[in-house]
C-alpha cells in the first residue's frame, strides 16, 4: 500500500532528524532526544528500585550500540550494568530467570532483529510463566532495543516486530513515538509486573522533543495500554504508533491545508490496544485508516480492522478501512527503494483522499 | 601437537604415571584394567577413583599454537616449510594486497557516504589465503563477513565485490542485500547472512548433505568469530558436526575483540580450541598471522574432514581495524595495542619476508603491484558508481519463486504509479526493461 501514493520528497528522513516536533504541552518546554529520555527513564528507574538492572551486548563500558545507555555503567557499576557475551538465547534466558527471582531486568537488544534468537525464553518463558505457576512467579522484565527500518541495512536488519509479539498473550507491547511517551512509557514498562516488549526507533533516537517540566520530572509515568490524540479532527481518523506517527502527522498537516482534519491517534501501546479511543473517534468521524511500517499481512492495522468489524462502531463507518502498511517485500537495499518501501506522508495523504473521496465530492459541489 | 599434557603435580589420574600402557588399550576385561575399574555408565567409560578431584582451566596446559614461520619471515622448522609452488605463493601474496587496498578505499568511500556500510580485514589476511589456498575450490564456504580474502582467493574479482558494495545492476545479489554481505554460487560460498553464528548449524548441514553423496570429495568450511562463538548456533554445530561426523572444517577468527567486547569478556577457559576436543571434534590451534601455518592447518583439517572426522581450528590473530564503519575502537581500546600487530606481527610482512628470502619477490615489485592493485579498485569504483541500480521490479521479484498475485498487484500499482509521476523520480538511476 506504501505505493499508492503520489511522490514524496527525498530526504524526508534527515528531515525528520533535524527538527523538533510540537507535541501537546509543548511551549514551556525543553528540548529532549528520544535517546536521552529513555536513558533518564532507565536511570531514574535504576535509582529508585536497586531490583533494576541492564543487561545485553554492550550496554556497559561502550554505552550501548546506539547509547541509550550512556553513563548508567559509569554510575551503577558492574554489578547493575552487564556486558554480556553475544548469546541472544542466553541473556535472555538470564534476564527471565533472574525476573524469576525477584529482579528487574531491561535486557536490551542491540536490535529486535537479533531478538529471533531469543524468543523462545521471551514467548514460551518470560509471556507464559506467570500463568503456569498459578500467579506464583512474575515476570517484570523488560526487553527492549531499536525495532523496525533504519537505513540502509537492508532485509535482514530493518523489520517490524510489533505484530509479532502482540500476538502473544501474556506479554505487553509498547511502541513510543515522542520523547515523552519514551520516558513516560519505559518507567511504566519497567515498575510493571509483567514482561513488556519495548519497541523503539533508531531513526527515532536522534530526534528532539519539547518535554514539558512535568514529564522531565521523576514522578512522571505514563499508563501501558492508552493512546494518545496527537492530533484532533473531525473527518477521518488516523490509526499509527511508533515513527508512522510522524508519517501521519505529516501528512495530517498537508491535508489540513486543504479543508481535511485527520484526528491522528498515536497508539502508544500495541497490546494492551486502547480500542476505546480508536471506537470514539471513528464514531465522530466515520472514516478509518491504519499507518504501520511492517508488513501487511497479520499486522497491526489487519488486527484494528478486524476489531471495528466485531464492534458496534462498525456501523459507524461511510466507507472501507484503508490500511497504510510496508511494502510486502524482504527490505530492498537501495535507498530510494527502500523509502519506496515504507509508508511515506503522500501514502497516507492519498489514502485519506481515496477513503474519503465521495465525501471530499460532496463538500467540493456545496 | 595436540597433546593438551597434564600438568605436573595434578594428582587427578595420578594412576597413570605407574603403568606403563594406555588406559584404554586393549585388554580382555573391559570392566577392570590394572587393578583399576572402568565405569561402564553409557554415558561415560571412565575409571573410577577414589580421590574427589576438581578440574579448572588451569588442570590442562593452553593448547599450544602451530606456526611455520617467525616474525622475520624465517621458517622455524623446515620439515615444516609446506610444498607450495612459486605461483600459488605470489597469488596468495598478491590477494593480500589486494584485499588491504580495497578495504582502505572502500573503508575511505563509505566515509564520503559513497556507501552505507563496510567492514575491512587487516590483521586477518594470512588466514584468508592461508585457508583458501589449502582448500579445493569445489568446497562449499561459510562465511560470516570479515572473510573477504576468502572470496578474492576463490576467483571473484575487485569488481564483483565492490558492485556488491555499490548495489547497482551488475551486483550478481540483484542489489539487495547491505554492502559486504557477498555470495557467489558459481565460486561456492553462500551469501553471508547477518545474524551471527546462523551460518554454522547451517555449515554443517551442508556437510551432511555431502557426505550422504556417494564417493564425496567436497568439505564445507565455515568461518565464525570468537564472538559469534557465544551463540547457541555455535554450540549446536559442533555437538552435531561431531555426532553427524560431518565432512566439515570449523573455523574461528579469535581476533580478540567482537565489537567492543574483548574475548576476555566473551569467554572463560582456553578460548575456543578448547571445546573441540571436549565435544569429540579433531581441533588444531594455529597461528592466523602465518598464512604458511594456517595452510597447513587447513590441509589436515581437510584431509580429516574427508574421512568424515569433523574439525574445529582456532586461528588466532588480531582485529587491527574498526569492528565497521559504525565503530570507533580508540573507545575501548589503546592504540598502542595495536602497533605490534601491523609491524613484527603482520601477516603481510610475514609473507613478504619469506617470499623475499625465497628470492621470488622484491621491493620493486611489491610497490608496483601495490599501485596496481590501488588503481584496480579505484577503477572498478569509478564505474560501479556510474552503473544503474538494478531495475526497480527486483524489488518484488524472488520473494517467491513464482510470484503470487498479491504481489504482482503491488507491483503494478508500482508500476501505474511511476508511469504517472515519472518525472518525479530518479528514474535514469534504475536499468530500464
Ligand atoms: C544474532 C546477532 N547478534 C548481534 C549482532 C551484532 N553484531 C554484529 S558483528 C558483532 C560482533 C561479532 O564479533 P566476532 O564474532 O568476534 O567477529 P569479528 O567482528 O571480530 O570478526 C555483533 C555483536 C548480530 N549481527 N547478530
Ligand atoms: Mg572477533
Amino acid at each position: 500500500m506504501a505505493l499508492k501514493s503520489s511522490p514524496a520528497l527525498l530526504g524526508m528522513l534527515s528531515r525528520i532528524s533535524q527538527r523538533a516536533f510540537s507535541t501537546s504541552r509543548a511551549l514551556t518546554s525543553k528540548p529532549v532526544t528520544v535517546r536521552d529520555a529513555l536513558n533518564q527513564a532507565i536511570d531514574e528507574e535504576m535509582e529508585r528500585d536497586d531490583k533494576v538492572f541492564v543487561l545485553g551486548e554492550e550496554v556497559a563500558q561502550y554505552d550501548g550500540a546506539y547509547k541509550v545507555t550512556r553513563g548508567l555503567w559509569k554510575k551503577y557499576g558492574d554489578r547493575r550494568v552487564i556486558d554480556t557475551p553475544i548469546t541472544e538465547i542466553g541473556f535472555a534466558g538470564i534476564a527471565v530467570g533472574a525476573a524469576f527471582a525477584g529482579l528487574k531486568p531491561v535486557c536490551e537488544f542491540m536490535t529486535f532483529n537479533f531478538s529471533m534468537q531469543a524468543i523462545d525464553h521471551i514467548i514460551n518463558s518470560a509471556a507464559k510463566t506467570f500463568y503456569m505457576s498459578a500467579g506464583g512467579v512474575p515476570v517484570p522484565i523488560v526487553f527492549r532495543g531499536p525495532n523496525g527500518a533504519a537505513s540502509g541495512v537492508a532485509a535482514q536488519h530493518s523489520q517490524c516486530f510489533a505484530a509479532w509479539y502482540s500476538h502473544c498473550p501474556g506479554l505487553k507491547v509498547i511502541m513510543p513515538y515522542s520523547s515523552e511517551d519514551a520516558k513516560g512509557l519505559l518507567k511504566a514498562a519497567i515498575r510493571d509486573p509483567d514482561p513488556v516488549v519495548f519497541l523503539e526507533d533508531e531513526i527515532m533516537y536522534g530526534v528532539q522533543f519539547p518535554m514539558s517540566d512535568e514529564a522531565l520530572s521523576s514522578d512522571f509515568v505514563l499508563p501501558i495500554g492508552k493512546a494518545k490524540i496527537e492530533r484532533e479532527g473531525r473527518h477521518i481518523t488516523v490509526v499509527c504508533a511508533g515513527r508512522a506517527t510522524d508519517t501521519a502527522l505529516q501528512a495530517a498537516n498537508e491535508l489540513a491545508g486543504k479543508g481535511i482534519e485527520c484526528e491522528v491517534i498515536n497508539l502508544r501501546s500495541i497490546r494492551p490496544l486502547d480500542f476505546d479511543t480508536i471506537a470514539s473517534s471513528i464514531a465522530r468521524t466515520h472514516h478509518l485508516i491504519t499507518v504501520e511500517q511492517g508488513w501487511p499481512q497479520s499486522g497491526i492495522g489487519a488486527e484494528i480492522c478486524a476489531r471495528v468489524m466485531e464492534s458496534p462502531v462498525f456501523f459507524e463507518l461511510d466507507a472501507p478501512v484503508w490500511r497504510v502498511t510496508g511494502a510486502d517485500v524482504p527490505m530492498p537495499y537501495a535507498r530510494s527503494l527502500e523509502a519506496l518501501a515504507l509508508p511515506r506522508p503522500n501514502d497516507v495523504v492519498s489514502a485519506v483522499a481515496s477513503v474519503l473521496s465521495n465525501r471530499i465530492a460532496g463538500e467540493a459541489s456545496n | 601437537m595436540m597433546a593438551r599434557a597434564l600438568r605436573n603435580g595434578v594428582t587427578f589420574l595420578r594412576f597413570n604415571a605407574r603403568r606403563s600402557t594406555r588406559l584404554f588399550s586393549t585388554h580382555t576385561r573391559p570392566e577392570i584394567e590394572n587393578g583399576i575399574r572402568i565405569a561402564e555408565f553409557p554415558g561415560a567409560k571412565a575409571p573410577y577413583v577414589t580421590e574427589l578431584n576438581v578440574l579448572n582451566e588451569k588442570t590442562y596446559d593452553p593448547i599450544p599454537i602451530y606456526r611455520v614461520l617467525d616474525k622475520n619471515g624465517n621458517v622455524l622448522i623446515s620439515s615444516e616449510e609446506p610444498n607450495i609452488d612459486k605461483d600459488t605463493l605470489l597469488n596468495m601474496y598478491k590477494t593480500m594486497i589486494q584485499l588491504y587496498q580495497m578495504d582502505k578505499i572502500l573503508y575511505e568511500s563509505q566515509r564520503q557516504g559513497r556507501i552505507s556500510f563496510y567492514m575491512t580485514n587487516y590483521g586477518e589476511e594470512g588466514i584468508h589465503v592461508g585457508s583458501a589456498a589449502a582448500l579445493s575450490p569445489e568446497d562449499l564456504v561459510f562465511a560470516q563477513y570479515r572473510e573477504t580474502g576468502v572470496l578474492l582467493y576463490r576467483g571473484m574479482t575487485v569488481t564483483e565485490l565492490v558492485n556488491q558494495c555499490y548495489g547497482n545492476h551488475e551486483d550478481s545479489g540483484k542489489g539487495r542485500h547491505m554492502p559486504v554481505h557477498y555470495g557467489s554460487k558459481q565460486h561456492n560460498i553462500v551469501t553471508i547472512s547477518s545474524p551471527l553464528a546462523t551460518q554454522m548449524p547451517q555449515a554443517v548441514g551442508a556437510a551432511y548433505a555431502y557426505k550422504r553423496q556417494p564417493a564425496n570429495e567436497r568439505c564445507v568450511i565455515c568461518y565464525f568469530g570468537e564472538g559469534a562463538a557465544s551463540e547457541g548456533d555455535a554450540f549446536a554445530a559442533l555437538n552435531f558436526a561431531a555426532t553427524l561426523e560431518c565432512p566439515v572444517i570449523l573455523f574461528c577468527r579469535n581476533n580478540g575483540y567482537a565489537i567492543s567486547t574483548p574475548s576476555s569478556e566473551q569467554y572463560r577457559g582456553d578460548g575456543i580450541a578448547s571445546r573441540g576436543p571436549a565435544l569429540g571434534l579433531q581441533t588444531i590451534r594455529v597461528d592466523g598471522t602465518d598464512a604458511l601455518a594456517v595452510y597447513n592447518a587447513v590441509r589436515r583439517a581437510r584431509e580429516l574432514a574427508l574421512q568424515n572426522k569433523p574439525v574445529l581450528i582456532e586461528a588466532m590473530a588480531y582485529r587491527v581495524g574498526h569492528h565497521s564503519t559504525s565503530d570507533d575502537s580508540t573507545a575501548y581500546r589503546p592504540a598502542e595495542e595495536i602497533n605490534k600487530w601491523t609491524t613484527e606481527e603482520s601477516p603481510i610482512n610475514k609473507l613478504r619476508l619469506y617470499l623475499e628470502r625465497k628470492g621470488i619477490w622484491d621491493a620493486e615489485s611489491d610497490k608496483a603491484f601495490a599501485k596496481e592493485a590501488r588503481n584496480s579498485v579505484v577503477r572498478s569504483m569509478q564505474e560501479a558508481e556510474r552503473k544503474q541500480k538494478p531495475h526497480w521490479k527486483e524489488m518484488f521479484e524472488d520473494v517467491y519463486y513464482d510470484m503470487p498475485p498479491s504481489l504482482q498487484k503491488q507491483m503494478k500499482q508500482m508500476e501505474e504509479h511511476l508511469k504517472k509521476y515519472n518525472e518525479k523520480y530518479p528514474m535514469n538511476q534504475f536499468q530500464p526493461e
